[in-house]
């Protein structure tokens, strides 16, 4: 990735920054990325991906593990940036501003584009309540009101609320795995992010705890854009609009294959591969 | 290392030893062991037996008594347990905060080479002999703090605090920071190991939130540690309530409690080094040991609480080092 | 506008993004001081390592001489004059506080690591406090068991005091590396019919070495420095002595003993053996921490 090609992306980002040729219909997008590499020690890792992340829908990628699907995920949010050795290059706009180009302070990067990891992470040694409005406050909110107003909200659309409404001063640790997750969830909604980045939620779950997820994150969509990484081709056909098929290059470098809507990716996939992988016939 | 452990390269020398027997093996780890716990039992009923006569004759009020005059053979061991909390309080005052920054650099701030070498460095401050440390002390700092920091205390005040200052560099505030650079190895090394093990999805988790480095230190670390910052504490009051070369050789001695920071006092590790080889008086050998039996205790106490705090954490070799 | 205040959510994303935007100031600084401070706590740290080995170097390296570590102690006023019988002492009483601790070290915690039973735990546990407590105490001891008993000082008295202080480093240094050994060596060993202590010796002690000399090595090297329990069981002399059951000079007592004096000459003795001593002990600390490298390297 050059300087020459960011000023490009930049350029072009001035005058249309909502339609994508890739996308068929003409859904406006929240995020593009464009050209996205990332490498650690100089090992690529995913290598020129460029697609656009339609607002309100779920954004699924898709591909064999080792395709670089978490390290993508990661740099929407600039998650790298923790690692020393890693280097992101290409462009990724949020609403129209590029989150590398250094307007944007990573840290508010991340406020605005939450995560959800794989395994449950909540704060141990915080209360329930104090875990959902945690974020709040990391990001200098005092008003008790809207801290209050905020967890709410989050918890009722984490359906979490009915469950820990009586001990929001319980802390955290007491929950179930599933809980946990959904409490996550709710911690990452809570601010309010543009966009919400899962990363295989529900591979650390039993099938149920699963399926309340699953339900949730299609529930989410009138209120955060979600993009799901996931191993699971079915959970990837049920709950996603879009889809984005990685598969790992001969230098062990992800790349991407194929990005459409999910029901055209499954049923008529335009690449080989890609009919390969969604038939279950590697990976 | 002439102790049984055999060069493999010796294993299959044709001269064999008799095979033991696995029974007797067995016994003979065991027996090993019940020496080993013996000598511990002997340890513990040896100091009580021998400060006997001391509680017997002063009971409580030897540990209330403010008056050790061998002279009129009274002995209150109160001045000594004053000493030994004010100079811990020192310690420990300046130990946990520059110990726990020192140790929160060393854990999630330096890059790793670099954590390597200062850890190394500061660890090695565990292994300097403690007479190493009173040497400095008598004759280094305490010329400098009675040319430099008394004047500068009796110039800002219009006095030497409370009570006067010794007027020779040596007593309380010289044996505190002393003993605060001899407990910083334990408080940074185990501080360090426990920070090091709050897991990385924890510190992802709240960056992912829009937190700063910082809040994630404060915020999320710290707290998650906090069990094992506490062990640290604990076991760096322990040694700090037990050091005795150090703290004898700069503390100057005096059997009286002190309200100065530059007065001169006693701890109750420090009296007994100080007073034990002419004590020919049994009560004063007797009260001595008492009060060996009074710091063994409190320091065993502390030590308990301090291993079950770290528990939970795994300790490397280095950690056992300076613990 | 007007469609975002209808929208509590997007009101509170507005309200929560201002926020984080205005505070982001504030909370950088507040992080980068935090950096700063942990910073400056490191520099603290590292002060008084090099301020110790820098002055006991300045003022040590001049008592350096062939004599010095040829020669026992000039009697009062004489010139000339050495550590030479300290040194020999310290040999002495630390190489029979090794002779005991060494050998019950290793069976303690051979016995350790053959077993997780509530005995072993709670031995284990009283080992960990044993490395905690004051060594003087622990002085106190050796002088009731060993002094008060043959009526007389003895530097055999003193050992038993420094291999006490050994004992705890060794159990737990050594079942550590016990440990590591490879349960499948160790069971391969045992179904070839050998017997368990053979095993033992020639199995897991060999493959635990590395180990076994680095718990060695850390505990004499804080053995060798303290003199908390020499102080009334050696006691110290100003003569060679070589025999355990007669006081004794040790190195650390020296440091002491002159430190505390008022002359010059003498202090000048304590410096260049205090440094004797920190390089002997920052050598072995140094070799113990290399050795827990090397070792890390090989499991890996």
């Amino acid at each position: 990735m050059t300087d020459e090609s960011r000023v490009t992306t930049a350029q072009t980002d001035m005058t249309a920054p909502t339609t994508v040729e890739s996308s068929p219909d003409a859904v406006s997008s929240i995020m593009q990325l464009h050209e996205v590499s990332v490498a650690f020690s100089g090992r690529p890792a995913v290598r020129n991906v460029s697609f656009d992340i339609a607002i309100g829908q779920v954004t699924a990628l898709i591909g064999p593990s080792g395709s670089g699907k978490t390290t993508l995920l990661r740099a929407l949010n600039r998650m790298h940036d923790t690692v020393r050795t890693a280097k992101v290059t290409g462009a990724i706009h949020l609403a129209g501003i590029d989150i590398y180009g250094g307007t944007l302070h990573p840290t508010l990067v991340r406020s605005r584009v939450g995560m959800v990891f794989q395994r449950p992470n909540p704060f141990p040694t915080m209360s329930i309540y104090d875990n959902v409005v945690s974020g709040l406050r990391f990001n200098g909110v005092r008003n008790k009101a809207l801290l209050k107003e905020a967890a709410e909200s989050a918890l009722i659309a984490a359906a979490l609320w009915d469950e820990v409404r009586d001990r929001l001063n319980a802390s955290a640790a007491t929950l179930s795995g599933g809980q946990q997750q959904r409490l996550c969830i709710a911690r990452a909604l809570a601010v309010e992010p543009e966009v919400l980045l899962m990363d295989e939620p529900t591979s650390a779950l039993d099938p149920q705890a699963t399926r309340r997820i699953e339900d949730l994150v299609g529930e989410l969509k009138d209120r955060v854009t979600v993009v799901i990484v996931t191993h699971n081709m079915q959970q990837a056909a049920r709950i996603s609009d879009r889809c984005a098929f990685l598969l790992m290059a001969e230098d062990r470098a992800g790349e991407l294959i194929e990005f459409g809507p999910t029901n055209q990716l499954f049923s008529s996939p335009t690449d080989q591969r890609t009919e390969d992988y969604v038939n279950g016939r590697f990976g | 290392m002439t102790v049984g452990i055999r060069n493999p390269g010796t294993a299959g020398q044709p001269r064999r030893r008799p095979a033991v027997p696995n029974g007797l093996y067995r016994a003979g780890l065991s027996v090993a062991a019940l020496v080993f716990v013996a000598l511990l039992v002997a340890f513990v009923v040896d100091l009580v037996v021998q400060a006997r006569p001391a509680f017997a004759h002063f009971g409580f009020s030897f540990i209330t008594g403010t008056q050790w005059n061998p002279v009129t053979a009274h002995y209150g061991a109160l001045p000594f347990i004053v000493g030994t909390l004010e100079t811990t309080v020192i310690a420990m005052v300046l130990a946990i905060p520059i110990g726990l920054g020192a140790a929160l650099s060393l854990s999630h701030l330096l890059p790793s080479r670099t954590r390597a070498v200062i850890g190394t460095a500061v660890e090695m401050l565990a292994a300097i002999p403690s007479v190493v440390y009173g040497l400095w002390g008598l004759l280094v700092l305490a010329p400098w703090a009675r040319t430099v920091i008394e004047p500068a205390v009796a110039f800002v005040f219009g006095h030497r605090g409370p009570g006067g200052g010794s007027e020779i560099g040596v007593g309380l505030l010289l044996a505190g920071l002393i003993l605060f650079v001899m407990v910083l190895p334990t408080m940074v090394a185990i501080s360090r190991d426990v920070l090091a093990a709050v897991p990385t999805e924890q510190i992802e988790g709240a960056l992912a939130l829009g937190a700063t480095k910082g809040q994630v230190l404060s915020r999320v670390v710290i707290p998650h540690a906090r069990a094992g910052i506490l062990g640290a504490i604990t076991l760096a009051t322990g040694r700090a309530l037990g050091e005795t070369m150090a703290v004898t050789m700069v503390i100057g001695n005096t059997p009286a409690i002190t309200h100065s920071l530059f007065g001169t006092t006693a701890t109750m590790a420090s009296i007994i080094a100080n007073q034990f080889t002419e004590a020919t008086e049994p009560f004063h050998l007797a009260s001595l040991i008492a009060i060996a039996v009074l710091l063994l205790v409190v320091a065993a106490l502390v030590n308990v609480a301090a291993r079950m705090l770290v528990r939970s954490v795994g300790r490397s070799v280095s950690a056992i080092a300076v613990a | 506008m007007s469609v975002l205040t209808l929208d509590p959510i997007l009101t509170r994303r507005a309200e929560i993004q201002r926020t984080a935007e205005a505070s982001l100031g504030r909370r950088q600084r507040h992080s980068r001081l935090l950096v700063g401070l942990t910073g400056a706590c490191v520099l603290v740290s590292l002060v008084p390592l090099v301020a110790v080995i820098a002055y006991t170097i300045e003022r040590g390296a001049p008592a350096w001489s062939v004599d010095f570590f040829s020669h026992a102690p000039t009697p009062e006023g004489i010139p000339g004059g050495g550590i030479w019988n300290s040194i020999v002492g310290s040999f002495i009483i630390d190489g029979i506080a090794l002779g005991g601790a060494i050998p019950l070290g290793l069976l303690v915690a051979l016995f350790l690591a053959n077993s997780n039973s509530r005995v072993a735990s709670g031995i284990r546990f009283v080992t960990d406090v044993l490395s905690g407590v004051p060594s003087i105490t622990i002085g106190i001891f050796a002088y009731g068991i060993l002094v008060t008993t043959l009526h007389h000082f003895s530097a055999i008295a003193g050992s038993f005091g420094v291999g006490l202080i050994m004992l705890p480093i060794m159990i737990r240094a050594s079942e550590t590396s016990i440990r590591t050994v490879p349960t499948d060596l160790h069971e391969a060993a045992l179904s070839l019919g050998a017997k368990n202590a053979a095993v033992a010796r020639r199995v897991t002690l060999p493959t635990a070495l590395p180990g076994l000399v680095t718990g060695l090595l850390l505990a004499v090297a804080r053995g060798a420095g303290e003199s908390a329990p020499l102080l009334f069981t050696a006691i110290g002399s100003q003569y060679l002595t070589t025999s355990p059951f007669g006081p004794m000079a040790a190195m650390p007592l020296t440091v002491y003993l002159n430190g505390i004096q008022a002359y010059p000459d003498l202090q000048q003795i304590a410096w260049g053996t205090g440094l004797l001593l920190l390089c002997i002990v920052l050598v072995l600390s140094v070799s113990s921490r290399i050795a827990v490298a090397r070792l890390g390297r090989i499991r890996r």
